[in-house]
């Protein structure tokens, strides 16, 4: 058993900008491997020792718990306001917010429009599953036309509720932002792919380059009541049609 | 040394005091009766003079959390508003006292409730001293009376907020921010390094070296044994914050036979009640609480011994003499006088009142 340790053998190894506290998130979900990503980015940069995070209220409120880096807790959707204060007074630090849809899109929209319209210099990782996790399935800004959730039993009636909102492209027309993406992390090609964005996201970050946001589209499979391997089915072939998938504003566009 | 003397704004001397003690950030939104600090501020530079953030938030909510942020990371952080903008900042407010942040906010108060009116007031005392967002929490809640009180309760609550590791709120009113009065200020103190900060706040968020663990800045905690703890823990704050910081000034109280208790803008009038009722011949005294909480309830008790009875004049319905009555229990008549909607008591009114109660 000793000898699978030896170094040369080692495939992959877990990055120490992760805590060993176990993750509370449902099997399946992608918040887990979004965490992982976010953190090798941090450590690949040598960012840890001057990373602050601000956790948002949703199914990630306990992000804190699993970075091994400094963190805040915010209020439901104000992220972006304490991100603002920490990147102005610590202008060489890695400033983050790590928030979901409800969080971002509905409650928060205020800080986020106005963060990313001032151009604060922080990286916005954003995760849309387009329900509201951690209270239990609700509506969400992103869920879909049609799509069912405990307070849209019937189906999300655009007419009733309104339509299903694209955070991103909207931030893409603000002058503040400097790159805006949107990936995936439920297959592996996706899984690099995000991880490069994330990292040109903090790089930008510390080159003082503005906003920077990448959006996630992910998984719900307790929320949207699947089999994880149903509800990623169901992602694609749902949520990447009216949220597809690419980069939406890159520094070339400017 | 010479003495620096300045005309100013109440509001103002916020602004100008907030720079001298050395401030790391301003974060603010315009509402009447206090937009002079953020009009203040940005004309003064400061980002030259200290290189203090000032910023314009795109609402109260955002500027509070604004607060929150800079305060986890261990700076000195302010913001000011008005009543309905207050409000707005409950929700902040409470976080804050949850995840022990020391901040300082200052409330112009004016007339309410809703839009009320832009005249000043005093009617959000119990949501100063009470807590006033949700849960169990107290602020620090001092109230000026001056524009010198204005800038000396900035550098006084900044010194009580990293004391205690608390929110300080200070409570004036539309008067006094508006009002202008020479003002001594103070030398300019240099902003603390980050090295500085480290060392004064090892709990904020600065950013973890690899010796030490990660710091967290939350008012989360799911186990309720734990966030029960947590609750006691502030309590105790609390209760050391009753026992170690009550500021209160008495003026012609030696041998009062009545007392007005009074702070802010009604203490000045019944200052010149207390003058016009000796006059008379009236015993009148005059008891101005300082810290509205902690509030000073010795004192008062104190002066049961002496006074026949005690008249609460206040810019609001009757608030402060709820405390007083728990503070008095029932040795002396408390009574309240009370003008609303933005006007202010006259010491003619006062003195008229002292004599139809007792």
């Amino acid at each position: 058993m000793e000898d699978i340790k030896k170094a040369e053998y080692l495939a992959y190894k877990k990055t120490e900008v992760l805590t060993d506290k176990v993750l509370h998130y449902c099997p399946g979900c992608g918040h887990g491997t979004i965490h992982r990503l976010v953190a090798e980015v941090i450590e690949e940069l040598d960012l840890q020792h001057k990373t602050i995070g601000i956790a948002p209220v949703g199914c990630s409120v306990l992000a804190y718990e699993y970075f091994n880096v400094d963190f805040q807790e915010a209020a439901h959707g104000r992220a972006p306001a304490l991100a603002t204060a920490i990147s102005r007074l610590y202008p060489d630090h890695a400033v983050f917010t790590y928030q979901g849809d409800g969080d971002l899109a509905a409650i928060g929209t205020a800080e986020t429009i106005h963060a990313c319209n001032r151009g604060e210099n922080i990286v916005i990782v954003f995760v849309n599953n387009g329900i509201y996790g951690m209270t239990g399935g609700q509506m969400a800004p992103t869920t879909l036309e049609n799509m069912k959730s405990s307070t849209s039993p019937y189906g999300r009636d655009v007419k009733m509720m309104g339509s299903p909102m694209k955070m991103s492209e909207l931030v893409a027309n603000l002058p503040g932002t400097h790159y805006v993406t949107r990936q995936a992390v439920h297959k592996p090609g996706h899984v690099r792919k995000t991880k490069r964005a994330l990292k040109k996201a903090f790089q930008y970050q510390q080159e003082k380059k503005g906003t920077q946001l990448v959006e996630i589209v992910s998984n719900c499979n307790s929320g949207w009541k699947m089999t994880p391997n149903k509800s990623n089915q169901w992602m694609e072939e749902n949520m990447f049609p009216f949220f597809p998938l690419g980069d939406i504003k890159t520094p070339d566009d400017k | 040394m010479k003495k620096e003397l300045r005309l100013m704004k109440g509001n103002e001397a916020v602004g100008e005091a907030a720079i001298r003690v050395g401030a790391d950030g301003y974060f603010g939104y315009p509402i009447t009766t206090q937009s002079e600090v953020l009009e203040y501020l940005m004309s003064e530079k400061p980002h030259e003079r200290t290189g203090m953030v000032v910023l314009q938030a795109e609402s109260e909510v955002a500027a509070i959390n604004m607060v929150y942020g800079a305060a986890g990371a261990g700076k000195m952080a302010i913001t000011s508003s008005s009543s309905p903008g207050i409000s707005l900042k409950q929700e902040g407010i409470s976080y804050m006292a949850g995840a022990e942040l020391p901040c300082v906010i200052l409330n112009v108060v004016r007339g309410g409730p809703g839009l009320g009116t832009i005249q000043p007031g005093q009617a959000d005392y119990f949501q100063a001293v009470k807590g006033g967002g949700h849960g169990d929490y107290k602020l620090i809640t001092l109230a000026p009376s001056s524009v010198q009180e204005m800038y000396d309760f900035t550098i006084l609550g900044f010194e009580l907020a990293f004391k205690y590791r608390n929110p300080v709120m200070l409570l004036s009113d539309g008067a006094i921010g508006q009002m202008m009065e020479k003002v001594e200020l103070t030398e300019q103190k240099e902003r603390r390094t980050t090295e500085e900060i480290v060392k004064q706040c090892p709990w904020a968020t600065t950013g973890k070296p690899k010796s030490r663990d990660h710091n967290i800045i939350t008012s989360l905690e799911l186990q309720s044994d734990k966030q029960e703890e947590l609750n006691h823990k502030l309590q105790r704050k609390y209760k050391q914050v009753e026992e170690d910081e009550v500021r209160y000034e008495t003026i012609q109280c030696e041998d009062a036979e009545y007392l007005i208790i009074a702070f802010g803008t009604s203490a000045r009038i019944a200052q010149k009640a207390v003058k016009e009722a000796r006059e008379q011949g009236i015993k009148m005294g005059l008891l101005r609480p300082i810290t509205l909480f902690p509030f000073p309830k010795k004192k008062i008790m104190e002066m049961t011994q002496q006074v026949k009875g005690m008249l609460s004049v206040e810019m609001n319905a009757g608030q402060m003499v709820e405390d007083i009555r728990l503070a008095v229990n029932g040795k002396v008549p408390v009574e309240h006088f009370g003008r609303l909607g933005g006007n202010m008591p006259s010491s003619e009114e006062i003195i008229e009142q002292v004599r139809k109660h007792f």
